[in-house]
């Protein structure tokens, strides 16, 4: 893991009317990391990893995503990054070739380049020879697999994920973790939201937002320690009962 | 009922609906501007032939020979002639006066009557056109090298409308439209919204007879259309000078009548659509569409080709619309419709006893 | 007879041209006063059998019955006397909380007065809320009058599809609490999750994985099938730690828990000093072993593989 930030994050705030969604919050994130973010519904996550993919301007403060500011260059900052969330799926009556073709196509990768990153995916994946296959026709785990794979499949600096690993089984779970890791070594930064604590540990460092704001952000060992808790799940029940929004 | 106060609650409170359901029969309304030019052919016609002369015999022979009408009765008396307008047989009736050829040669002058029915302006006005247009190619034939020449003039009578107002035919015609679509379209998307939401799964898991579920969400949308019904006339009569020749009270039984079956089709189509996209999109393709095209005010129906005039029988808007129209407009009785409204009855009672029957109980 | 008996429930979906087995033979019963945990993750089946349990889709072939009533035969009487709560809650997003209770009242023929005993110690949570529209509540609230909703015409019992999915943590452990004060009133309660660590919260779960019951037993009982020794292994690099672990041929599995990772080996044998020398191979530091004890998660994932 080198020192260099590819997140850098300043007072960024975010206010609808008299709402402050997202309240000053400051932070960094090294390349290479996995970084976590959680915090209940409504505290805020979705609202700022909006505008660190350019995809929602701030109301006050400064961030660069990749080098790039995101008042600025948001249009650079979503070309070097890769997306997924539960909601963001992938084509399912597209097979699982024309996936490829398409999101690596998007961010303008060459055609040598998709052929050799769907020959290398599906063997990672397991899927050698099912290149034909309807995406639809794969079981939940495979899918979010493979869209993971896919959102990183033109190589960018950074990944955002959103809630990846929603309703899938255990062992897929912790299987998509194996690819997180793999992707972390290859020196792709990973941003990640969850509410699976145990998943928290996964992570080299982890932020707890409330109401909006960043009520934590140190390595999960040292959160234990500091709030002399049995596990992540025991930090944030302890700094989520403080919350005065109730989430949705 | 409490589901029937519930179904109130969210059309009063789903504002934008709201707008379209009250609103838009409204504007359509006053908003009307169209012209139709559409070819008239084999117009149903009667000749009234006072003389039965040569000369009016001949004339007889081209119009009927002509493509633009069709003789279907040769009448005797001018009681028949508006037994038979009445009836809706025809839509033109020609008559010549005694003597006519004998006026001609010793005159030069002869008359001959086009009657009309008018409550479809646009065609009566283009069937007479066509009339007098076959009588003064008559009228050439007598005279290549005469001096003075014959003169045959047609006088014109317009039944029921003498001004020729498009509002006449186009207020019956938007009346059917605009019940159909909100009772049809509006019923079944509101059942199908229930089950988009997940919250017809509860409902079904409880007492509630489906029979009740249908009902309560039909009710509402049978008080707006009432509340439409009004309007409308209301703006027919006092903006539009459309008058309500016939009983206003037999008018509005027949449009609630017409309301119903309306719904019911729309509780048909939710039996079998998932999605409110699909409710709408059935709605419009087998309701709002037919209802445009075969009812018969934008398009008459004997213009059209005899597969496409059999298809119309099945649309309730037509059987609605001469209902309409009689009684609006030409002020006749409840013996004048007795047919129609027979019909439409018929359609209703299926069309419910079908619904209800297939109403599912269970999710798939 | 007990509340609900399952016997031998197979159901398939036909989505165009193939069919889904989404429950391939599930039997099982509950008994009265009791919360019975449907575990597992999604597409597991939860969903179906809670549909087909509550009349609303007819299973191709088995019997199940609720109350003592058959589930396809007598529907209107077990549709008179269960409250349910599907997926997402199922509310009327534009009625407010009172208008949405007041409906639920009626149509099962009770006010809200009659039963107010048994919701009150949940309705005093969204009561300051009674006014505000269904569709602008928190998802903790939403849960919360979803709940009532099933309730206020005191069923015998009460079935809860995911009720907790999508809730923030500190509502889902008032949840729980919840449905223990209602286990006192007596009400049978079958409910489902894709959450492990709540199964440890039921009188006795089933876990579920494609179809297929893997095992029913009490939280305890499961854990006690767990027929291996669980080692926990924490030391830095946990990736690496873990890849080299899974080289190795004695071991069975080996799967990331956290801050710890969990390994089972093929020999009962085999344990702390296995351990011990692939972390000296692989020259890690700080390397902590422990035997443990194994969680619903760690059950459920053994009897995945077999």
């Amino acid at each position: 893991m080198g020192n260099e930030k590819v997140i850098t994050a300043t007072e960024l705030t975010k206010r609808f009317g008299d709402f402050t969604a997202v309240d000053k919050i400051t932070f960094d994130v090294e390349k290479g990391e996995i970084f976590g973010f959680l915090g209940a519904n409504g505290a805020g996550k979705t609202t700022a990893m909006r505008m660190l993919c350019g995809l929602s301007l701030p109301t006050s403060g400064s961030a660069t995503v990749a080098g790039f500011d995101v008042y600025k260059e948001n249009e650079q900052i979503k070309k070097n990054i890769g997306y997924m969330s539960q909601k963001f799926s992938l084509y399912e009556d597209l097979t699982i070739r024309e996936n490829i073709s398409f999101y690596a196509g998007i961010y303008g990768v060459s055609d040598e380049m998709i052929k050799e990153k769907t020959n290398s995916l599906l063997k990672q994946l397991s899927l050698e020879g099912e290149e034909k296959t309807m995406v639809k026709a794969l079981p939940l785990g495979w899918k979010q697999k493979l869209a993971f794979s896919i959102a990183i499949v033109h190589d960018p600096a950074i990944v955002f994920l959103d809630e990846p690993t929603g309703g899938v089984d255990p062992i897929t779970r912790r299987e998509f973790w194996g690819l997180i890791y793999e992707a972390s070594e290859r020196g792709i930064t990973i941003f990640v939201t969850t509410h699976y604590m145990d998943e928290a540990e996964y992570c080299n460092r982890v932020t707890i937002m409330v109401d909006g704001r960043i009520d934590a952000l140190d390595t999960p060992a040292n959160l234990i320690k500091n709030f002399s808790a049995k596990s992540m799940d025991d930090v944030f029940l302890q700094l989520a009962r403080k919350a005065v929004r109730k989430g949705d | 009922m409490i589901f029937i106060k519930k179904e109130c609650l969210h059309i009063w409170r789903d504002r934008r609906t709201l707008i379209i359901l009250i609103w838009m029969p409204i504007v359509q309304i006053l908003l009307y501007g169209f012209a139709l030019t559409n070819e008239v052919k084999n117009a149903k016609i009667a000749i009234f032939d006072q003389s039965r002369d040569e000369a009016t015999t001949m004339i007889s022979d081209e119009i009927a020979a002509s493509r633009y009408f069709s003789l279907v009765k040769n009448v005797y008396s001018y009681d028949e002639i508006s037994a038979t307008f009445r009836q809706g047989t025809i839509r033109m009736a020609v008559v010549f006066p005694r003597n006519f050829r004998y006026d001609l040669l010793h005159t030069n002058h002869a008359q001959i009557q086009l009657i009309a029915d008018a409550s479809d302006p646009n065609t009566a006005n283009m069937l007479t056109n066509y009339a007098t247009s076959i009588i003064n190619d008559y009228q050439q034939t007598l005279n290549p090298d005469q001096s003075l020449p014959y003169t045959i003039n047609t006088q014109i009578r317009m039944l029921y409308n003498p001004e020729l107002k498009g509002a006449y035919s186009f207020v019956p015609g938007v009346m059917a439209l605009v019940l159909m679509l909100v009772c049809a379209m509006m019923t079944s998307i509101a059942i199908v919204k229930e089950k988009e939401m997940g919250t017809m799964e509860v409902i079904l898991v409880s007492p509630l007879k489906p029979f009740r579920i249908i009902i309560a969400k039909t009710i509402p949308y049978l008080l707006v259309s009432i509340l439409n019904i009004g309007c409308i006339l209301v703006l027919s009569v006092f903006v539009l000078d459309v008058p309500i020749v016939g009983s206003l009270w037999l008018l509005i039984g027949e449009s609630i009548l017409f309301t119903v079956t309306a719904l019911s089709l729309g509780i048909l189509i939710s039996n079998f659509a998932q999605t409110q996209q699909t409710a709408m999109f059935t709605s419009m393709m087998s309701l709002f569409l037919p209802t445009l095209l075969f009812s018969g005010f934008l398009f008459p129906i004997e213009n059209m080709p005899v597969p496409l005039q059999v298809i119309s029988n099945i649309v309730p808007a037509k059987w609605y619309y001469i209902i309409v129209k009689s009684i609006m407009i030409k002020g006749l009785g409840f013996s004048s419709i007795w047919k129609e409204t027979l019909v439409l009855v018929g359609m209703t009672m299926g069309l419910l006893g079908i619904s209800i029957y297939k109403f599912k109980i269970r999710l798939a | 007879m007990q509340p609900i008996v399952v016997d031998n429930i197979v159901m398939k979906y036909r989505v165009k041209k193939s069919v889904v087995d989404a429950l391939k033979g599930i039997s099982f019963t509950v008994d009265k006063g009791e919360i019975f945990g449907m575990i597992g993750p999604d597409g597991a089946g939860k969903t179906s059998l809670f549909r087909v349990l509550t009349t609303l889709l007819l299973a191709e072939s088995g019997k199940a019955w609720v109350d003592g009533f058959d589930v396809v035969k007598d529907y209107k009487e077990i549709r008179n006397r269960v409250g349910y709560m599907p997926g997402k809650f199922s509310l009327y997003q534009d009625l407010s909380v009172q208008e949405n209770l007041e409906f639920f009242a009626t149509i099962f023929n009770t006010t809200i007065d009659e039963n107010y005993n048994l919701i009150k110690d949940i309705y005093v949570q969204i009561e300051p809320f009674k006014t505000r529209r269904a569709g602008q509540l928190s998802g903790g609230m939403k849960q919360k009058l979803a709940l009532c909703c099933a309730l206020i015409h005191k069923p015998s019992v009460l079935f809860l599809d995911e009720p907790t999915t999508g809730v923030d943590a500190v509502s889902r452990k008032e949840f729980w609490e919840m449905l223990h004060g209602l286990k006192e009133q007596g009400i049978t309660i079958l409910v489902s999750t894709p959450y492990m660590d709540e199964a440890s919260l039921c009188d006795r779960v089933a876990l579920i994985q494609k179809g297929t019951i893997l095992s029913i037993n009490t939280p305890k009982g499961i854990i006690s099938e767990f027929k291996k020794p669980l080692w926990a292994v924490q030391a830095t690099e946990m990736f690496r730690l873990m890849n080299m672990i899974k080289e190795d041929p004695a071991v069975e599995s080996c799967y990331p828990f956290g801050q710890h990772h969990h390994v089972v080996f093929k020999r009962v044998t085999d344990g702390k000093e296995k351990l011990e020398q692939i972390s000296v191979k692989g020259n890690f530091a700080d390397v902590e072993i422990t035997s443990i004890e194994p969680n619903i998660e760690d059950c459920f994932m053994a009897l995945m593989k077999e």
